[in-house]
């Protein structure tokens, strides 16, 4: 984009009165941004008529120091630095109204370890702001510098193994279904048979909390009895993921400690608690030896249309920071938004140590971790046993597949669903590092293993047909030839 | 019952060909192959007998698979499991790990229940088989 107007010396800058946002500097296009700034890239459309840098502009502002009309009092401060500053702003590939602008942060700007303060300057004032049609937060860098004010996960893919005595395979896990109206005798009736059959975790869903039906204490009494039951009955670790989220922290935290004291390896909280009760509750799970698994309900109201909202990278960079341990991702083949490459890009800023930039992934900038613990990814929603080729292929090893429906579903009851979901991952993986071609032999794979498994061959009879091939709502915006510095 | 720890349990036992190729996988990762022996199947039972070190320099599966048929010789009623470390920053553990030998009878777990305050219950399970001394547990 052209450089659009120059800075303006301090008399008339300072003049009260109304000025264009890029003349009070914020747009400054020969801007290097620091190692230690924080850049966070936005879709933005303009209203029609706004120009794209003064639009630019106005969302450095408005996230930052700015308000609507020029005060002195910016002239008791060191306002050159706490200005936000947009440096570039490119039209996207694909769409002619919708522009990438690049704004970079003074790290002052922000408190050390706090997710609300990040977001209340990022995404505070300004997704409401009159002279834009639409914005989206796209993606963030953040610098080592401010990683390292947060603890991060609590627990972390590889500690999480070694607590389960679980390694070289995906998790399994199964929510438990019909997600409401189950007695808490009748639920753990369903934690019982699931993990007896093979999976690893059973899990609450995102509105299970405390209900006429079934009140928390009675769900974590007689899930215990079943994670135990079933525990001696394998020989191995297994987990329910009791979820605590409630109306208030400190009912939250009574739940999570009476789950402590049943011995659960795993709590579990939803997105709706606000970032400040996650951090809370990461700091809790890290003190207690506790996984946490967050489920990420309520994300899509924000995260699935392309042109407004905050992309879930940028949701799952935040809660990496915010210390969750577990977070629903995608499962690329399921019933649930996911383009593939996308999708990839979430799982990549939950599992590595570090990140290039990737374009393809809708990565827009290189992150290193700093050392942050990994977040185990879950795949969760219309999965079943005979895609497991894909979703190994998609997803990887370290990642937990929820099959609910493809558990509790199975003609010959929760269990039998369990051993198929389980015979026909350990094949599969097996068939992998055999150096088996298995996505294009996935099928044959499966049938073999399910001669030695009646449950397997009835899931893959039952299920054979069911896809869900929709095209996808938000895809990367790039073409191959894009620099990105 | 059969102990279903560890990453292959739900698919029939392992012939030492199909050992072989796990183990190769492994060492072609770059990650030290070991074996471990243990009478105590309790799945927070976390360090069962090392059979010798970690193999790190070993190109060769056929030599895991060796070793495996040594140990056999002396502990063939115990439960033996390979076990691959990778020592890549950022992970340095246990990548893949698998049962390649068992009891020929297997009697499971008693899950001991006590009943405290309130309907509280504090759950514990104990390998029937350890009620025998370390050592004559599976013969």
């Amino acid at each position: 984009m052209p450089d659009g107007d120059k800075k303006i010396d301090a008399k008339t800058r300072y003049s009260a009165g109304v000025l264009e946002y890029k003349k009070m500097g914020y747009w400054e296009p020969d801007y290097e941004p620091k190692e230690t700034d924080i850049i966070a890239l936005f879709r933005i459309t303009p209203q029609d008529g706004v120009d794209p840098i003064e639009a630019a502009a106005a969302v450095a502002g408005e996230s930052s120091t700015a308000t609507w009309t020029v005060v002195w009092t910016d002239r008791l401060t060191a306002c050159e630095k706490y200005r936000a500053k947009a440096y570039r702003v490119d039209p996207t590939p694909n769409n002619p109204n919708e522009y990438f602008a690049y704004i970079a942060y003074e790290l002052d700007l922000f408190e050390p370890g706090s997710i609300a303060n990040l977001t209340a300057s990022i995404i505070g004032n300004v997704f409401g702001f009159k002279p834009l049609k639409a914005l989206r937060l796209e993606d963030m860098r953040l610098p080592v510098a401010y990683i390292k004010t947060f603890q991060g996960p609590a627990t972390g893919i590889v500690v999480e193994r070694e607590r389960l005595n679980c390694y070289g395979r995906p998790l399994l896990g199964a929510t438990v279904k019909p997600k409401l109206g189950l007695s808490g005798r009748n639920y753990g009736r369903v934690v019982y048979e699931a993990l007896k059959g093979g999976l690893d975790f059973t899990k609450d869903d995102e509105n299970i909390n405390s209900q006429p039906f079934m009140h928390w204490r009675d769900r974590f009494l007689y899930c215990m009895e079943a994670v135990n039951r079933a525990s001696a009955a394998t020989g191995e670790v297994k987990g329910t993921y009791l979820n605590v989220t409630a109306g208030t922290m400190e009912e939250m935290y009574k739940r999570a400690e009476f789950a402590k004291e049943l011995g659960s390896v795993i709590v579990m909280i939803d997105l709706v608690i606000g970032y400040t009760a996650i951090q809370s509750m990461a700091k809790w799970a890290r003190d207690n030896d506790m996984i946490l698994h967050l489920h990420r309900a309520g994300h899509s109201t924000y995260t699935r249309q392309k042109i407004h909202g905050v992309s879930f990278r940028v949701i799952a960079k935040w809660m990496r920071l915010a210390g969750v341990d577990h977070i629903h991702a995608g499962t690329v083949v399921g019933k649930l938004e996911g383009d593939p490459a996308t999708t990839k890009g979430y799982y990549d800023i939950c599992r590595e140590e570090h990140n290039p930039v990737s374009l393809e992934t809708g990565l827009f900038f290189e992150q290193d971790w700093a050392s942050l613990n990994k977040v185990m990814p879950v795949a969760s929603g219309g999965i079943h046993a005979g895609q497991m080729h894909q979703l190994i292929h998609y997803l990887g090893e370290d990642v937990v597949l929820q099959f609910g429906g493809g558990t509790i579903g199975h003609p010959q009851g929760i269990a039998a669903g369990a051993t198929a979901n389980r015979v026909a991952l350990e094949a599969m993986i097996y068939a992998r590092n055999a150096g088996k071609d298995y996505l294009a032999e996935g099928p044959a794979i499966l049938a073999e293993a399910a001669k030695n498994c009646t449950p397997l061959r009835q899931a893959l009879d039952i299920w054979k047909d069911v896809t869900f091939d929709y095209a996808s709502t938000d895809a990367p915006d790039f073409v191959p030839t894009t620099s990105v510095s | 019952m059969r102990v279903t720890q560890g990453t292959f349990s739900f698919l029939p036992d392992f012939s030492d060909q199909q050992i072989h190729e796990q183990v190769q996988y492994c060492i072609d990762n770059g990650w030290a192959v070991s074996i471990e022996y243990t009478d105590d199947p309790h799945p927070r039972n976390t360090y069962w007998e090392m059979w010798g070190h970690p193999m790190f320099d070993n190109p060769d599966a056929a030599a895991v698979v060796y070793e495996l048929n040594e140990c056999r010789k002396v502990y063939g009623s115990y439960y033996i499991r390979i076990i691959a470390f990778d020592s890549t920053p950022g992970w340095e553990s246990i990548r893949l790990s698998f049962i390649v030998n068992r009891p020929a009878n297997e009697p499971g777990f008693k899950l001991n229940r006590t009943e405290v305050k309130g309907r509280n219950i504090q759950y514990s399970m104990t390998p029937y088989s350890s009620d025998k001394p370390q050592g004559s547990r599976y013969k």
